[in-house]
């Protein structure tokens, strides 16, 4: 993809600034199975109700 | 050595920088070695598996078994992307190496951590087997040799982020990253994540070791370990499949059917394919069933489109180059016609069906929750995932490297003939592997077991059906194919290394890079190439089997546990 895609008025559409931002990427990849995997299973194993 | 010394490759053109072609030489070298001692291992764990030669005894056999795991699951693998890493970055963009120091650093940390590992384990007090769960102790160098490791990788995929600043900063590249750069971007951002996982246990594993923590909470550890154990597999899926398109498009000319479609589907990796880690916890207690079925049987299937979007579009791509290129008759006359006798060529292609076929399909099963049960903690696990990361990143690896050889290490490869014949041994054998340790698995056999007779086990009378026996006969057998297959790379590898003819400045003949098809070669006939008949076809074939195979399992179940 040599060029970026361009939308008819001449800006880069947001899907395809997403894309070419590893940095924001990288931020969604952690954040992403941090919340939902890591986050959300430790929160349910350490409010157990231990007795 | 200057950063900014490079050579442009006579066959491709590309742009090698000195430093980044000596780190990718040496990560991709010790990646080779630990796949030779690690292969080696899973020699002596498939004898003593079979229950007629039964080579080890209890403790040696779980002390290989945490060999094997961790020098061909975690050194060998991420020593290649690390690699893969380097090359998809300073190479494919053609931009220098962003800081060399720290990348010999990163390659040091994985050298020592690897080297220590192994040592520590062959000592005899580590034999915790990969996942060392606690509160099974190992020695605290043990976890403090993968913290090194660890470390390392992440440094080697900060320089990669890094080269990636440096490319745009200096424009060595217009618009947006190659697709290929764009699958390594994915792979290094799940391994962000999954070595980030691997610290966030290990280290305070490694202060209980030492006694400064007092306990660790075994489901939280599990949860973890595996947002470290199973990403790191993930990053292999996303290494892999950017393999595939390199291949494709050196070998082929081959220009994806379209980058959107292959962009949006890394997208979908790098958002989901993480969250499978929760299939190891399915009968976990401690979480819910609605974390159980959202990350697995919601998200996971969002992956998993993915990457059977990749599964068409690859071979996809191919078909359309082929019929670009006159392959146009009937429907399979383009596969036909594909240089089987090339390793790149066709360890590629065996790694994509056999990655889709065995490793995809059962990855699914394994990750409904229901008829995971069937299997969970079998000898089917392992049969899985040595359909995906043995059979399709191992393979795919191995299929990059012929290609590699004469392009960075400018050696001619030798024993031209085994060559040919290496991916069809290593793949049959793994093949077998594969479907055997399931087959197995199926029947109940323990995946860490290490004698299924409960051979003086005192009082343990539970017999397996005479298969089980036979499965675990037949995949000693495909074992010993399989090594011989990998046995036969690395005595390829090295040999050319060490005696290949030298190719210095020639152009290799005949050439080693297909040029890309053009657009009037696409165009020809119509446009009738971008019609890709034979690859629908294989697709339909691949969701017959999986329609069927997901619904024998649904049977399978019903019959395990009758409803009154």
């Amino acid at each position: 993809m040599k060029d970026q895609d361009q939308t008819e008025s001449g800006q880069v559409p947001m899907m395809q600034k997403l894309l070419d931002n590893p940095f924001l990427l990288l931020f969604i990849g952690v954040a992403s199975p941090s919340i939902l995997y890591l986050g959300w299973g430790l929160a349910e194993i350490f409010t157990l109700p231990v007795r | 050595m200057a950063n900014t010394t490079f050579r442009t490759c006579p066959d491709t053109g590309l742009k090698l920088f000195s430093t980044t072609e000596t780190l990718i030489k040496a990560n991709a070298v010790l990646g080779v070695v630990f796949l030779l001692i690690g292969g080696t291992y899973g020699l002596f764990v498939g004898l003593t598996r079979w229950q007629a030669v039964h080579l080890l005894n209890a403790q040696d056999f779980y002390m290989v078994l945490t060999l094997h795991g961790l020098n061909v699951l975690i050194f060998w693998l991420i020593f290649f992307e690390i690699a893969v890493l380097y090359f998809a970055s300073s190479v494919l963009l053609g931009c220098r190496l962003a800081t060399p120091k720290w990348a010999w650093t990163g390659f040091a940390l994985m050298l020592i951590g690897a080297v220590m590992n192994n040592v520590i384990v062959l000592q005899g007090n580590s034999t915790v087997m990969m996942t060392s769960y606690v509160p099974m102790a190992a020695d605290p160098l043990f976890y403090l040799s993968l913290i090194l490791f660890a470390v390392g990788a992440l440094i080697g995929c900060f320089v990669f982020f890094g080269t990636l600043v440096v490319a745009k900063a200096e424009k060595s590249y217009e618009g947006s990253v190659p697709l290929v750069t764009f699958g390594a971007i994915t792979a290094a951002i799940i391994a962000v994540f999954t070595i980030v996982s691997g610290a966030i246990i290990l280290i305070p594993t490694y202060l209980w070791s030492i006694g400064v923590v007092s306990e660790i909470n075994t489901l939280a550890y599990r949860l973890i370990w595996w947002g470290f154990g199973h990403s790191s597999q993930q990053i292999n899926v996303a290494a892999h499949v950017s393999v595939w398109y390199v291949i494709a498009a050196v070998l082929f000319g081959a220009r994806p059917l379209s980058e959107k479609v292959s962009r949006t589907a890394f997208l979908m990796y790098i958002l989901f394919l993480q969250l499978a880690s929760v299939h190891h916890l399915l009968v976990d207690p401690g979480t819910s069933s609605n974390f159980k079925m959202f990350n697995t049987s919601y998200a996971m299937y969002l992956a998993v489109m993915a990457s059977m979007v990749h599964g068409l579009t690859v071979p996809g791509a191919i078909e359309a180059a082929q019929r670009a290129r006159g392959h146009r008759d009937g429907m399979f006359t383009w596969l036909r016609k594909a240089p089987w006798g090339n390793p790149t060529f066709s360890g590629m292609f065996i790694s994509l069906v056999g990655f889709g076929f065995l490793g995809g399909i059962t990855g699914v099963v394994m990750g409904a929750e229901q008829i995971n049960i069937l299997i969970h903690n079998t000898l089917y696990v392992p049969g899985h995932f040595h359909a995906t990361v043995v059979l399709g990143t191992t393979l795919a690896f191995m299929a990059l490297t012929y290609w590699l050889v004469p392009v960075l290490f400018r050696r001619e490869l030798i024993l031209k003939g085994l060559a040919r014949w290496q991916p069809y041994l290593f793949g049959l054998g793994m093949t077998g592997v594969s479907l055997f340790l399931m087959g197995a698995g199926t029947l109940g056999v323990p995946r860490r077991h290490w004698d299924i007779g409960f051979a003086g086990t005192g009082g343990i009378t539970h017999e397996f059906p005479a298969a089980a026996y036979t499965m675990l006969a037949l995949n000693g057998m495909s074992v010993i194919l399989a090594v011989i297959g990998g046995a036969a790379f690395c005595v390829i590898i090295v040999g050319s290394l060490l005696f290949g003819k030298k190719l210095g400045n020639e152009k290799i003949s005949p050439p080693i890079i297909a040029q890309p098809v053009t657009d009037e070669e696409y165009n020809a006939d119509g446009g009738s190439a971008y019609a890709i008949p034979g690859t629908m076809a294989l697709a339909m074939i691949f969701f017959v089997s999986f329609a069927l195979y997901y619904f024998i399992n649904w049977k399978y179940l019903a019959e395990t546990w009758g409803i009154a």
